[in-house]
């Protein structure tokens, strides 16, 4: 009789679930086979969407090649179709509302996840997921409505004075005593501002996840090294939600490149191939669908599908990448982006 | 056998007794993780930033209304806010070190910020109010329709009963489609799962992409263009399942994949079978997580505009039956009013998305109290 000492623990992970092998039983055969064809049915109506989307943008793709996506005119009179223009466009607004937005965001969720007073907190975070709510509609009536004006001299103001820099460059006499208002409205910047809205609730959501979830010990032992606040948050929180940031302002892009409504308000459509955001006329891949489909022609449509269907791999993308950044980060284990 | 709560009831001079816990012991209970707060403001660091900030108050007053032409709320309010980080570094460094400069400096910029989106939301919602009102308290608004009446009518006829109608056919038609395949497909995610399940799931995540005028882009080519359905309601309807669907599906993913699998075993070692495991103790764990996420859903989809704007045609009247040409929606009428230029129409808009918000504020209100756990469990 001897006796064996198990000098190492029992290789037993209680967090992984363990298969359960059983015979399923004919309610639950019925149950698997159900849930199975659900499943397979929202498969093909989702999957099918994208396919249908790939398979029509083929032609136009093959017939106009890489012209569709670099040229900047679109006449389907004269047989020419390009997103060139439309993409900048898109990426114009995006830019615009990533730059309000971002800054906005982060500085929300640091005062959600470190300033805010405990009671406050989740009162904040329910006021951040209302703001994600609302419809888009609404942003745009208010930023037609409300931030055009505004807007339009702040913009007059940064030409003005930064009209040195290309972006900041437009059409018209910035000192003339009299200045041409009208060519700082329905511009880029102003659909930008009111896509920001939309972009920091998502944003925001994120981000407070992941500084809330910042390890108390490495807060309190900077604290205990005589860090300041903004110390700690700097060499502690930021560096620990890094990858929640990344993450969660590329989500914030993948919502911006695909708004509509708001946009369609506020712009009046071009097809220049310019990067000005402070000048009037700009135009985006959804705000182009949304106004041109219905006098669109067969050829026309199918262009109008390959222009979707880009927007839809550019977002696909931009999640994808959000995605693997928030779950390879360090504080994205746990996080559902 | 005696099932023990603790070791005191040893003694007890009962040994067939079984000790059944009715309540769960202390340590079982979560502990709350209470971040410990960690910094203090002095009164002394008040009053010096209160001093700056008022200071700051005073000469944007001065600067901006007597010395420089920057008249404007946005000009006041940005020197306000340069001066008073100013100041606050001047007073603060008075005293202290650099880092305490940086501290003082950053917490007055994230409270800016927070601040300044405060007063984008709150403006959002009482300028949308504000402009509304005047056609928003008339009975009528919400009993009749616009049939036959002009843009220059009086706010005492016509209304937008049939874009609030309109709204709710289409979007419950959508919700009736994709609440049941949408929660179906994250039961087979998360109870069933295999490979299979995986590429189901890979291909929802991918399709919560999806743009949601592309949604409608796609329901028009197929639904109108090529198999003939006239614009109307049913494809409006279609077009709003088709953006809901993934997100439905991938909300609920997420929810019950929370649920702890400790439960499912337990059901399961007691003998019940796995749609009864599924019926009686998962679905009941996570139903107020899954109410969250389909009405939260449902939210998205009464204020999408796009897909509507493709598929459903703009009535001026009240249609109820969903295949029978064009039908109006709340989104739908805001866009179409609001681009007409005529004062009063506009003043109709707002008020609509006074209606629009008022809705989604309901079912937000509706999701969070439904998400919050009952007293008493915990």
């Amino acid at each position: 009789m001897t006796t064996v000492l198990r000098t190492e623990p029992a290789e037993i992970d209680a967090d992984v679930p363990r298969p359960l092998a059983t015979d399923l039983s004919g309610s639950d055969r019925v149950f698997t086979v159900t849930t199975r064809s659900i499943a397979a049915t929202v498969l093909v109506i989702t999957g099918g969407i994208g396919l249908f989307l790939a398979a029509s943008a083929v032609p136009t793709l093959q017939r106009y090649g890489l012209g569709f996506l670099t040229g900047t005119r679109w006449e389907p009179e004269s047989d020419v179709l390009g997103i060139g223009s439309v993409l900048l466009g898109t990426f114009t607004v995006a830019l615009v509302a990533l730059v309000v937005a971002f800054p906005l965001s982060l500085l929300g969720a640091l005062y959600i996840a470190e300033y805010a007073p405990p009671r406050l907190r989740g009162f904040l975070t329910s006021l951040i997921d209302l703001m994600a709510a609302v419809p888009s509609i609404v942003y745009g009536l208010w930023g037609f409505f409300l931030l055009q004006p505004h807007a339009g001299a702040v913009a007059h103001w940064l030409h003005q004075h930064l009209g040195f820099l290309p972006f900041f460059r437009v059409g018209t006499d910035p000192d003339a005593a009299v200045y041409d208002a009208s060519k700082y409205t329905a511009s880029a910047f102003v659909a930008g501002l009111a896509v920001a809205m939309m972009v920091i609730p998502m944003a925001c959501a994120v981000m407070r996840q992941v500084f809330s979830q910042t390890p108390p010990g490495e807060r309190e032992a900077a604290f205990a090294l005589g860090a300041t606040h903004w110390g700690v948050i700097r060499t502690v929180v930021l560096p620990f939600g890094r990858g929640g940031i990344i993450g969660g302002t590329m989500l914030g892009l993948g919502r911006a490149l695909g708004e509509t409504i708001a946009v369609l308000l506020i712009i009046s459509p071009a097809f220049d191939l310019k990067f000005r955001p402070l000048e009037i006329g700009t135009n985006t891949v959804s705000a182009l669908i949304a106004g041109r489909f219905g006098e669109a022609s067969d050829r026309q449509l199918a262009a109008l599908l390959a222009a979707g269907f880009v927007l839809f791999v550019i977002t696909l993308i931009i999640n994808t990448l959000a995605a693997i950044v928030v779950s390879r980060s360090r504080s994205g284990q746990g996080a559902d982006a | 056998m005696t099932l023990l709560d603790d070791g005191t009831r040893t003694a007890a001079a009962e040994p067939a007794t079984t000790w059944v816990r009715t309540e769960p012991a202390r340590q079982d209970r979560a502990v709350a993780q209470h971040k410990r707060t960690l910094t203090s403001v002095t009164a002394e660091q008040r009053f010096v930033q209160a001093g700056s900030w008022l200071a700051a108050l005073a000469l944007t007053w001065l600067i901006t209304t007597r010395l420089l032409p920057w008249d404007g709320v946005v000009a006041f309010t940005l020197t306000w806010f340069v001066l008073g980080v100013g100041l606050v570094a001047l007073t603060t460094s008075l005293v202290g070190s650099w880092p305490e400069v940086v501290d003082r400096v950053m917490s007055g910029v994230v409270h800016a910020a927070v601040i300044l989106l405060g007063v984008a939301l709150l403006s959002t919602v009482v300028f949308i109010f504000v402009r509304g009102h005047s056609a928003l308290f008339h009975v009528n608004f919400f009993t009749q329709d616009m049939e036959g009446i002009g843009p220059r009518d009086p706010f005492d006829r016509g209304g937008i009963l049939h874009a609030i109608v309109g709204s709710l056919i289409e979007v419950g038609i959508a919700v009736a489609v994709t609440i049941p395949l949408g929660i179906g497909t994250a039961i087979y995610m998360t109870e069933i799962g295999g490979r299979f399940a995986r590429i189901v799931r890979t291909v929802v995540e991918a399709m919560t992409a999806l743009p949601s005028i592309v949604a409608g882009l796609f329901i028009y080519t197929v639904a109108i263009v090529a198999i003939g359905i006239p614009s109307s309601g049913l494809a409006a309807a279609l077009a709003l399942g088709v953006m809901m669907l993934p997100i439905i599906a991938r909300a609920s993913d997420v929810v019950l994949r929370v649920v702890p699998g400790s439960l499912r075993e337990a059901s399961l070692a007691l003998g019940a079978s796995r749609w009864r495991t599924v019926w009686h103790v998962v679905l009941p764990t996570a139903r107020p997580g899954l109410a969250t996420a389909v009405i939260l859903g449902v939210a998205r989809g009464v204020g999408e505009t796009s897909p509507v704007l493709l598929t459903s045609g703009a009535a001026s009247f009240l249609v109820t039956n969903p295949t029978d040409g064009v039908m109006n929606s709340l989104p739908l009428y805001i866009y179409s009013t609001v681009r007409s230029g005529e004062p009063l129409e506009i003043a109709r808009a707002f008020a609509a998305a006074s209606v629009l918000l008022a809705l989604v504020l309901l079912l937000f209100v509706a999701a969070r109290l439904l998400a919050r756990p009952k007293k008493g469990i915990r």
